[in-house]
């Protein structure tokens, strides 16, 4: 499992665990990021935070600190995006 | 029907970033009223819409929001507008969602929470002329059946498409009265919905929707309990035994609504949806450039930059001509009083001379929300906040606090009204406290004054542009810090979540820009100018009172070598003297001895308390030139490089030193005087507490600080 802080831009996975205690998260919720869901980590900011993620077609903002307990499942096989370093 | 029609309300909701606004100005064609909903800061815009066949509703226009789980006061306002529970208005008769075409699913999930409330709804998939060069296929007959047969309409508000089926749409709804079916719970979320529902009719005797117990249910931080009168002891324990049955069905009971809530849509939308593989994602290719890790920050600081710049050069001219406009005025009005001097005087240098110079700055407010509403149309707001909250949430605020301060510089008032996009009552209330320490174009004038007579001539050029800039910066230099004492120690701000959505960029439509434009700049009017008003008759008439009618002839009988315009220019001089803001400015000027200021540099400062720009021409008639100064009048430079102590222990050393000019501009640079901004502040804030605390906060630091600059810079010399 990886902290979703620690993607790099680019790289994606299958969101494995947040925690629902979380204010955050409860937004990320309902923006509908849940588990078994493919996410990608877009790019960092220009300063390196926050970062830019993507799911389901839309790009949210999350800070790095936030990121940072949001683990990814990135050797799951992400039927959506296809990664950039395949062939 | 069609007899009660008039008194039909409907309800226009959906995410942020959907066109809502866009549809809502189509529907009811800018026939529209805003107002306030009582006791926040949210406005409520409201309009009449044609539905056709005799069928008119008056359409609210309800704040965007991403879900029920209400986090910032604008999604409280929705909560209770559609359960009914604010004060003056009814219950909506219908909902009208309006959704994203090209992302169904997150927008539904909305719609799926709003099922619980039991309305009638009409459902817009709007944007689907974006969804269909995506290659997007859509099923809306399909998707309506689905949902308990609501109507569902394609439009495109942007471009003006579907607004007659839309209409269409409300109609069937209010007359099918057709509902989206409520979601099925597992049985035992259920019975836990089910038990909090029992509990709180008999702790507090009253029934409850079915709305508000899933608020208390799935939410952490509602504020459904506390309306409701639930003892928060009762309500604890109630919540938790329900929320052990919702873990008992396998849920964590905080992440059991989205994940009930989706599974349901992802079976809705089955076969709804097709295509849309292989579309140019062309946001993604321009946030490659935006966003870039050198280029991002180069075009952000442009842009940012530009618009400043363009605030503030553009609006001098119609600046100048609404000044010319007021003198013109004067000039016209003057001789008709001329037999009455107190009236002429209360008319001209009260009433016209208080009006003209509030209505000086709104060519800035309305160029500065013009500037706002297209970066936040087209999409960039979002990519600006986006850049900047690294910067910002150290002190506990984030990237969405950038955009009130750098409005600040131009014009607090609406820097203060763009603070409503931030969320968190805290982080908004810390950013509303910071914004009027920016160096306002109000403040120009002043440094403009006192760097071209005593800075320039004396020191150069160059030394005036630093002086020039320096003061610029000085409240930025005060507020940080007051940010970070504010939001760590007395608000304690709480980190701020950052979930902000990086939406699609689009082209801003030219109707909705300049009709918000305008509605920004009507509130400003209506709202801060009474007060302004108000305060400027006031200050007036201290100034005026009491005076001697036999003033001129007295001069005139001591020096009977003036001319009659001089003794025109000392009999000003000597009544301001003698009114009770003299008489006071006199008393009071000990207190401003130690930042060097003499009783007419206190009568000035004292005199622009309601608004900063008064000092030059209350300089202007207290250094005894006339009426009508200006920053640049030759007269009152010349008239203050001359000006001398005449008591005390400073006696025949100029008043204006070195010192007291830094003293005065540091001064203006950092003490709260401005009436609009106290009352904005108070608005937005939600009482006076804060903006009292900003007076006297801002005016303790202004002296103190004039005060050692004062001492510092004389001792050397």
């Amino acid at each position: 499992m990886t902290p979703l802080s620690q993607l790099l831009p680019g790289q994606f996975g299958k969101l494995s665990s947040l925690d629902p205690e979380r204010a955050v998260d409860q937004r990320l919720m309902a923006f509908g990021l849940l588990p078994g869901m493919s996410v990608k980590l877009v790019r960092r900011a220009p300063l390196g935070d926050p970062l830019a993620i993507e799911f389901s077609g839309q790009v949210v903002s999350l800070r790095l600190a936030e990121a940072q307990t949001i683990l990814i499942d990135v050797s799951a096989d992400c039927p959506i995006q296809r990664p950039r370093t395949e062939g | 029907m069609s007899s009660e029609s008039a008194s039909l309300t409907v309800a226009l909701v959906g995410n942020p970033n959907t066109g809502k606004s866009t549809l809502f100005n189509a529907l009811t064609g800018l026939r529209q009223r805003v107002g306030n909903y009582p006791g926040v800061t949210v406005a409520r815009k409201s309009g009449q819409c044609d539905c056709g066949d005799g069928i008119k509703v008056e359409l609210v226009d309800l704040p965007g929001l991403y879900s029920l789980s209400a986090a910032s006061p604008d999604e409280q306002v929705v909560i209770d507008a559609l359960s009914g529970h604010v004060a003056g208005d009814r219950r909506p008769d219908a909902v009208v969602v309006v959704v994203d075409a090209t992302n169904l699913l997150r927008n539904l999930f909305l719609a799926s929470q709003l099922s619980a409330l039991g309305l009638p709804v009409a459902l817009v998939l709007n944007q689907a002329d974006v969804a269909q060069e995506q290659g997007l296929r859509i099923d809306a007959e399909l998707l309506s059946a689905r949902l308990g047969g609501v109507p569902v309409v394609l439009a495109s508000a942007w471009k003006g498409e579907g607004i007659a089926a839309v209409r269409r749409a409300l109609r069937e709804a209010l007359r099918n009265q057709a509902t989206m079916p409520a979601v099925v719970w597992p049985a035992l979320v259920e019975a836990a919905l089910i038990e909090v529902a029992t509990q709180v009719t008999a702790d507090t005797g009253q029934p409850v929707t079915r709305a508000d117990v899933e608020r208390l249910l799935f939410d952490s931080a509602t504020s459904v309990g506390d309306r409701l009168g639930w003892k928060s002891a009762q309500r604890d324990v109630a919540i938790r035994s329900a929320r052990e049955k919702v873990r008992r069905a396998g849920y964590n009971p905080l992440a059991a609504e989205p994940l009930i809530h989706y599974a349901r849509l992802r079976k809705i939308l089955e076969g709804v949806v097709q295509g849309g593989a292989g579309h140019v994602n062309g946001t993604a290719a321009v946030d490659r450039i935006l966003l870039h890790r050198i280029l991002g920050p180069v075009i952000f600081a442009g842009i940012m930059l530009g618009m400043f710049a363009s605030v503030f050069w553009l609006a001098k001219f119609p600046m100048e001509w609404i000044s010319e406009g007021v003198d013109s005025v004067k000039s016209l009005v003057a001789p008709l009083l001329s037999g009455m001097p107190m009236l002429q005087s209360l008319v001209t240098d009260g009433i016209i001379a208080g009006v003209g110079a509030f209505l000086a700055f709104l060519p800035q407010i309305l160029i500065l929300f013009l500037f706002l509403s297209i970066l936040e149309d087209s999409g960039y707001m979002a990519r600006a906040a986006f850049i900047m909250d690294r910067l910002f949430s150290w002190c506990g605020l984030s990237g969405k606090s950038f955009v009130p301060l750098l409005s600040g510089f131009a014009c607090a008032i609406p820097a203060l009204l763009s603070t409503r996009t931030i969320e968190d009552p805290k982080a908004r209330l810390a950013t509303a406290f910071a914004v009027p320490f920016m160096s306002c174009s109000a403040r120009f004038p002043v440094y403009a004054l006192m760097c071209a007579a005593f800075i320039g001539p004396v020191y150069g050029a160059g030394w005036e542009s630093v002086a020039m800039v320096g003061m610029h910066c000085v409240g930025l230099f005060f507020a940080v810090p007051t940010a970070f004492v504010l939001t760590r120690f007395i608000l304690k701000v709480k980190p701020q979540p950052f979930v902000l959505e990086l939406p699609r960029y689009q082209m801003p439509k030219p109707r909705d820009v300049l009709w918000r434009m305008w509605q920004n700049a009507a509130e400003f009017v209506s709202k801060a100018g009474t007060v302004i008003f108000a305060i400027t008759i006031l200050i007036w008439a201290l100034c005026y009172f009491p005076r001697d009618p036999q003033l001129s002839a007295r001069i005139q009988a001591a020096a009977p070598t003036l001319t009659v315009v001089e003794v025109e220019a000392r009999a000003q001089s000597l009544a301001i003297e003698e009114s009770w803001m003299g008489r006071f400015g006199k008393s009071v000027q000990p207190i401003f001895d130690p930042c060097g200021f003499d009783w007419k540099i206190t009568v000035g400062v004292l005199a622009s308390f309601p608004a900063r720009e008064v000092i030059v021409s209350t300089l202007g008639v207290t250094y005894s030139i006339g009426k009508g100064a200006e920053a640049d009048s030759q007269h009152l430079r010349q008239a203050m490089k001359e000006a001398k102590w005449t008591a005390g222990p400073r006696l025949g050393q100029p008043i204006f030193s070195l010192a007291a000019v830094l003293a005065l501009m540091v001064f203006f640079a950092l003490c709260s005087q401005c009436g609009p901004t106290i009352t904005t502040l108070a608005r937005e804030t939600g009482g006076w507490k804060w903006a009292a605390g900003s007076f006297v906060y801002m005016t303790t630091l202004a002296w103190v600080t004039a005060t050692v600059v004062y001492q510092v810079v004389i001792r050397l010399g």
